[in-house]
């Protein structure tokens, strides 16, 4: 079997029919990994522990008995997941080091169900960010910056520039879960949604990004960042992949009271051929400022490709779409400042040696353990639920999420079914130009597009639609309406099967200095 | 109308979390900035939300111990304990007034 085959299609079936043994996979992947270490991808590689997993996986295809179509299958989650034995530390200070006694329903789901989980991914710390460039351990790289295709397209400024510095971001905040699936070192990852930031690394790296509806799939051992608003997100490289991970992770959770208590039911994706019943929305402020006039170009074919298959494309309009970041940005931040109230070295994490009081030890703690940006967010959230500033910021930002979720319901209620959009503004940006901006500047434009989705609580994915005139992917979105994955899946498998995205050409890679990632490091845990 | 150091010193013994520089505050006031916005929109009439699954009922779950006896792996990341319990300097004593404390916000 391929690094690059579908899970149901190819992997599973090879696997049971003993072609290709799950230690076999397993190594594959982890030497994979060793070679594209400068992508700075993964911050925790679980190499012990996955070997025994493949070889526990083993004795059951032995003897017949796999536990589910994932069995032995690899598998990568964000590093905001909490691992029992595994380091879990969101790319921060303040959790270096600390290693949960439970496992996140999610990453207990994939492994009762034989998952074999390589290792935690890269991210902005805490997740918060769009590009996954401001964690402790550095930023993840894109593969496409080493494929053939953005080579072949870029133009050397110098004789003497080196690939370098022309490297480009993955997005994010998923981003190294993005770049893990991208470059075929696993075959589905976790990441998490709040703003865009499953959706958002999944365009920028060719591959298919689901966001589920909020209350389906279980937060509990996700490290919250909105609890409103939060959802673990799904990466994988052909969307029936994310619909057999949906299936796998979806369903009530007692201990998270937040996911809704109707029976869920696994679904095959049906190779739609009639689109002809299918009514498409196009919402007209998508069109944001700040859009490549390439995207534009691509969301156009893309509308002109369901016309002309039958199906019925029309322009439709969700008026506060332009205020859903600021909505955003207050609401998010009054949820971080409560969220992360609970690191103050006391039960765990980074603790200062100060020991004057508990308040200044608490202090102390949280100066030298967050970053700017989280700090920046706590500041700001806590200036928004002041006495003086709860009605006129935090109260009002409530009353313009519902205005936003209420422009959906309108347009779903008039008939349409999925709504088309891009994903994001642009093809990834360069890292040197990314960074010219701050964080929030850049959450700001990155998220318009995304952020939507999460304020009402919909289902959303990104699939890989074609590549920039630079060589690098483009996405588009499709929404789909509460709990209707199966559909919103099933329009996405087609338009998948339209575009036929084409697989990323990764160069012989050169052997980078172990010291420009002093901070990649391989765990084993006796 | 800028943040008046009252307020920033007040953010800071709230969040505790401090602004560190000059670059700390700004990023404040941009905030507040951004969030103005707001404003231009017409809310009158219209309930605040607090989560999209509204119309459901939350999940209550019996109330029977299911699960506990997990003491020591509790304990294990935490950096100061003394037998079962975590070890905390001394409490009740508030943060240094901004005269006597070590922040950026004395320049102001």
């Amino acid at each position: 079997a391929a690094l690059n085959d579908g899970l149901r299609s190819q992997v599973s079936a090879a696997l049971k029919e003993g072609r290709v043994a799950p230690t076999e996979l397993c190594q594959r992947c982890l030497a994979l990994i060793k070679s594209t270490k400068f992508l700075n991808a993964y911050i925790t590689v679980a190499e012990e522990t996955a070997l025994k997993q493949a070889e526990e996986s083993e004795e059951r295809y032995k003897r017949g008995q796999p536990l589910s179509i994932l069995d032995g299958i690899p598998i990568a989650v964000k590093d905001n997941f909490n691992t029992a034995g595994i380091e879990t530390t969101c790319a921060s200070n303040m959790l270096k080091g600390y290693i949960s006694p439970y496992n996140a329903t999610v990453v207990q789901k994939l492994l009762d169900q034989g998952a074999v989980l390589l290792g935690k991914t890269n991210l902005d710390e805490f997740a918060m960010g769009s590009g996954s460039t401001d964690g402790v351990f550095g930023p993840v790289r894109n593969p496409w910056s080493y494929s053939k295709q953005y080579k072949e397209k870029s133009v050397p400024k110098s004789h003497s520039e080196d690939e370098e510095s022309n490297w480009v971001i993955t997005g994010g905040s998923s981003g190294g879960s993005a770049a893990a699936v991208s470059s075929f070192t696993c075959f589905a990852a976790l990441g998490s949604d709040t703003g865009g930031s499953t959706r958002n690394p999944a365009a920028h790296c060719g591959v298919v990004g689901l966001k589920p509806t909020y209350g389906l799939i279980s937060r509990h051992g996700l490290i919250p960042l909105v609890n409103s608003m939060d959802v673990p997100g799904i990466l994988t490289r052909c969307v029936d992949d994310a619909a057999v991970l949906l299936g796998s992770l979806a369903g009530h959770d007692p201990k998270d009271s937040t996911t809704i208590q109707d029976d869920f039911k696994p679904f095959e994706l049906p190779n739609l051929t009639d689109v002809s019943k299918l009514s498409i929305g196009i919402p007209k402020e998508y069109h944001a400022p700040g859009l490549s006039s390439e995207i534009l170009a691509l969301w156009s074919k893309a509308a002109d490709l369901f016309k002309n298959a039958g199906a019925k494309v029309v322009e439709v309009s969700l008026p506060h779409t332009p205020y859903s970041i600021v909505c955003y940005h207050v609401l998010c931040t009054a949820e971080v400042a409560s969220n992360m109230a609970r690191f103050d070295g006391l039960e765990y994490g980074h603790r200062s040696d100060v020991k004057d009081s508990t308040e200044s030890m608490y202090a102390a703690t949280r100066r030298e353990g967050f970053n700017d940006v989280v700090r920046g967010r706590i500041l700001s959230g806590n200036y928004f639920l002041l006495k003086q500033n709860y009605e006129k910021y935090f109260v009002k930002a409530q009353k313009v999420r519902r205005l936003i979720a209420n422009d959906f319901v309108k347009v779903f209620r008039s008939g349409v079914d999925i709504l088309l959009t891009p994903t994001t503004l642009s093809d990834a940006a360069p890292y040197t130009e990314f960074i010219q901006e701050d964080n929030r500047t850049r959450s700001a434009q990155d998220d318009i597009l995304t952020q939507a989705a999460n304020m009402a609580g919909l289902p959303a994915i990104s699939v890989p639609t074609a590549l920039s005139e630079r060589g690098l992917p483009v996405g588009l979105q499709f929404i789909g309406r509460s709990f209707q994955e199966k559909q919103l899946l099933t329009v996405a498998k087609w338009f998948e099967k339209q575009v036929q995205f084409p697989v990323i050409q990764l160069e012989e890679v050169k052997r980078h200095d172990s010291d420009v990632f002093q901070h990649q490091k391989s765990a084993s845990f006796s | 109308q800028r943040v008046s150091v009252e307020v920033l010193e007040h953010l800071e013994h709230l969040a505790l979390v401090d602004f560190r520089d000059a670059e700390g505050v700004e990023r404040l006031q941009k905030a507040i900035q951004f969030a103005d916005q707001l404003h231009e929109v017409n809310t009158d009439g219209v309930e605040p939300m607090d989560s999209v699954l509204e119309d459901r009922c939350l999940y209550l779950r019996e109330d029977d111990v299911t699960e506990g006896n997990c003491t020591k792996e509790l304990l294990e990341n935490a950096r100061e304990k003394v037998e079962e319990y975590f070890v905390a300097p001394p409490g009740n004593i508030p943060l240094p007034k901004l005269e006597e404390r070590e922040t950026f916000l004395q320049g102001s």
